[in-house]
């Protein structure tokens, strides 16, 4: 098996450069046989990673413990959706199951674009190919997933139980996805680049491929916080680890784009500004894969040091110092089509929307390579931690909080106090009404007063887009409300999607507000001692430490402590948190023996309003006196919610047909409509 | 004035805001990183060091470790190979903090007058993190 993968790699390897090449070059130009070879081949480099990924999967099913990955990783006893999930949870196989999903992506590339840009596919082709070749080249120079042992052990070492958990087996492939995906854009980007037809075809040709993956990114997100929270046990979802912030930067840029990419296709202006931001964002992604994968940066988890780093870093470097280049030379191509008109616009509002995520997205890296940075220039390795990324980015936050608001409601080129009257009104009203609220029920904190103002204005905002437009609906059509949302969304998916979009990132906000005042609390307790912590709602919890007890399971040794949980006096059942001693047996009781540290199982109780949050740090002295820490998390219900929203408003936006929110009018004839185009019904800031 | 003059201006606040977090935000909340030996050097240079916050990457010295576990206070030496300092904390340690193979920590704290780090935080970065215990 291990030989049927190399043979694998080292095909994907020389069909990657052999296409990259000719791609790239243009060789194919005036030549449809070469053309046809180029354009078909990342098939056949997804078929050759995808063989190379069976083939471990096949020795990790198969319990080859020969093969040293699957020694290092896997054992007899660990249960088989894990064994399935063990190909991405170490660095070798994580970066096979990169190259093909990355294959998959270059050949989906090819398939599912219109042939309208035929011209720009084998250019695509070329891109993507020699990413592929890069990832198959790191492992095959550096990271050989199919190395084997100089003798089989007669079982592996298990996988870490931390990775043993159902969000390990869905964050990473969707982070990856999202990640991986942005090759697309960029790839699309450098075959406009290199084609030289730089009007908005290629932008069209991408808009889908950038919300993919951006949705994905954001699904991996967060899941990746989710996991942290139940898995981590610290009590938190974000703790702004240089890992996290390598996921969040290729997000906030892409964002960005999603936003001014609107402006290109609508008033043909920022054509250099975007091509710059997808480049970048694809950057930013090989540049989190470089500080999660090398060590250079010191974060609470990463992979094990390796010098596969330094194989992304010099990816990185080459790809930035070309892809800038060849920008550089079509500059004079990329002149815009008109100007700025007004500033009171909503391409001025997009514009600082998109100086606000750059913004952010400078700053948290700034924060992430500060100690770099001043080991370098000052000789001293200076840190900032969570409380420099929230004193940055909670001011940046809320400004653009605000602008999500504004966007929608201000007209195109230039909006007239007509315009600001009709639309700024209403909304206005409910961020002061929310003001006045939160002054009345005495909240006094500044950021939290802010963020929900802006966030009731822009609510407002959202609302009265929805409003105005199932109003105008039920009037010209005599639809009943229900009928007429669904018919305004399905037909305005873009405009109507990405505001369900912005009630998510709304809901994330209020709760990542709440959480600023969260509680904690620890105690060491005999059974039949309580503690209490009080809610900031107002209501206490009483824990009673009610004993430990433990179990052999499958895997692993259990201690459980359980509390029995009180909300002002009246009982509110139990909650149970473990110690868990996984351990490997490869024959009878007696060959049992324990891997890695204990790892706990937090217990939570959820609500809307708020967890509690349970951690059993262990017993004193093997009695039955329990070390615990409690937290109060409140709304984190609300950043799950959060983030199905977004999803749901990211499938709405992207959900085939339905017609494009700027070209539908250009491209299908008014009259061939059997009802008018819906944006003309809108509300007067349409489009 | 012009749109783009005004746009420029809005551009020019926003850019100086951030600009001004960052530096405002470094100079406040920054936090030297120092290897037990840098700290030693730190300290004979400047005395006033001693009141300063930092934080402090090493190995716990194997077998250092004295948890106290009811009183949730953990005691353990931190090293770089040359200077080892004895750090005490006073809360919860992450499971992965042990001392069976040497471990890396990074210990966020002070030093008192007689030479210990009172941490007022510890995180252990195993360096197995992700990969199995190696075998002995």
């Amino acid at each position: 098996m291990t030989l049927l993968g190399q043979f694998a790699l080292w095909t994907a390897l020389l069909l990657g450069v052999t296409v990259g090449a000719l791609g790239l070059s243009g060789a194919w130009r005036g030549r449809p046989d070469l053309t046809a070879v180029v354009t078909r081949a990342p098939a056949a480099i997804l078929l050759a990673c995808a063989v190379a990924a069976l083939a471990l999967w096949r020795g990790i099913i198969g319990h080859d413990f020969n093969i040293e990955y699957v020694a290092a990783y896997t054992s007899r006893n660990l249960p088989t959706g894990f064994l399935v999930s063990a190909l991405w949870a170490g660095q070798k196989g994580s970066l096979l199951f990169w190259a093909v999903v990355l294959s998959l992506f270059g050949a989906l590339a090819q398939w599912l674009t219109s042939r309208r840009y035929a011209d720009l596919l084998p250019y695509v082709a070329g891109v993507t190919s020699i990413a592929v070749a890069f990832f198959v080249c790191v492992m095959l120079f550096a990271a050989n997933p199919f190395d084997r042992l100089a003798f089989t052990p007669a079982d592996g070492r298990g996988l870490n139980p931390q990775l043993q958990n159902i969000g390990m087996i869905v964050h990473p492939p969707m982070l990856y996805l999202g990640y991986i995906s942005i090759t697309v854009p960029f790839a699309f980007a450098i075959a406009a680049l290199l084609s030289g037809r730089l009007d908005t075809g290629w932008i069209h040709a991408i808009r889908k491929w950038t919300l993919v993956s951006w949705l994905f990114l954001s699904i991996g997100i967060t899941l990746g916080m989710w996991w942290a929270y139940v898995e981590l046990g610290w009590g938190g979802y974000w703790a702004w680890d240089p890992v996290e912030n390598a996921s969040l930067l290729p997000w906030l840029t892409m964002t960005a784009f999603l936003h001014s990419v609107m402006i290109q296709e609508k008033r043909g202006m920022l054509k250099r500004w975007n091509l710059m931001l997808i480049v970048g964002t694809f950057l930013l992604s090989i540049f989190g894969t470089f500080i999660t994968r090398s060590g250079v940066i010191a974060s609470v988890h990463s992979f094990t040091q390796s010098n596969v780093g330094w194989f992304f870093l010099g990816f990185l470097i080459v790809s930035a110092v070309l892809s800038y280049t060849l920008l550089y030379t079509r500059w004079p191509k990329l002149e815009a089509d008109t100007r700025l008109e007004s500033v009171l616009s909503r391409e001025a509002a997009f514009l600082f929307n998109n100086l606000l995520l750059v913004g952010i997205a400078f700053s948290v890296l700034w924060g992430t390579l500060f100690p770099i940075l001043s080991e370098a220039v000052k000789g001293t390795k200076i840190t900032v931690g969570p409380p420099f990324f929230n004193r940055v980015n909670v001011p940046l936050g809320l400004l653009l909080l605000g602008l999500t608001g504004v966007g929608p409601l201000i007209a195109w080129r230039h909006a007239s106090s007509a315009n600001l009257k009709r639309q700024f009104v209403a909304p206005t009203a409910v961020g002061l009404l929310v003001l006045a609220a939160c002054l009345a029920t005495g909240m006094r904190d500044l950021y939290a007063v802010v963020a929900l103002t802006f966030g009731g204005f822009t609510a407002g905002t959202i609302v009265q887009e929805f409003w105005r437009g199932v109003r105008a609906r039920m009037r010209m059509h005599d639809e009943a409300a229900p009928l007429a949302l669904a018919r305004l969304m399905g037909r305005n998916r873009r405009r109507y999607g990405g505001y369900v979009v912005h009630v998510g990132i709304l809901i994330y906000c209020v709760a990542f507000a709440g959480m600023a005042f969260h509680r904690t609390e620890e105690a060491t307790l005999k059974p039949g001692e309580a503690i209490e912590v009080r809610s900031p709602f107002g209501h206490t919890y009483t824990l009673t430490h009610v004993g430990l007890s433990q179990y052999d399971e499958l895997n692993r040794t259990v201690t459980a402590a359980t509390m029995a949980v009180a909300v002002d006096g009246r009982p509110a059942g139990m909650l149970t948190s473990e110690k868990r001693q996984h351990f490997v047996q490869p024959g009878d009781v007696s060959t049992r023996r324990p891997t890695f540290e204990p790892s706990t199982e937090v217990g939570i109780r959820s609500s809307l309003r708020e967890d509690l949050y349970l951690v059993f740090a262990g017993a004193v002295d093997d009695t039955e006196t329990a070390v615990y820490r409690v937290n109060v998390n409140p709304l984190v219900w609300w950043v799950w919610a959060g983030g199905v929203v977004l999803v749901l408003g990211g499938l709405i936006t992207m959900w085939p047909g339905g017609g494009a929110l700027v070209t539908a009018p250009r491209r299908v004839p008014v009259a061939a409509r059997v009802e008018p185009a819906p944006q003309l019904v809108g509300a007067e800031g349409a489009p | 004035m012009q749109a783009g003059k005004k746009f420029l201006i809005g551009a020019a606040l926003i850019v100086g805001s951030v600009g001004f977090l960052i530096t405002e935000g470094v100079k406040e909340t920054g936090v030297y990183f120092l290897t037990p030996t840098e700290l030693a050097a730190k300290t004979t240079a400047d005395p006033s060091f001693y009141d300063v916050g930092f934080k402090v990457g090493g190995k716990v010295v194997p077998g250092s470790i004295r948890r106290d576990a009811a009183a949730r206070q953990v005691d353990f030496r931190v090293t770089d190979g040359a200077r080892t300092y004895p750090v005490t904390y006073r809360g919860l340690v992450p499971d992965t903090f042990t001392d069976e193979n040497e471990i890396e920590v990074i210990v966020e704290g002070r030093l008192d007058r007689s030479g210990v780090i009172q941490a007022t935080d510890v995180l252990a970065k195993c360096g197995s993190r992700y990969e199995a215990v190696p075998q002995a």
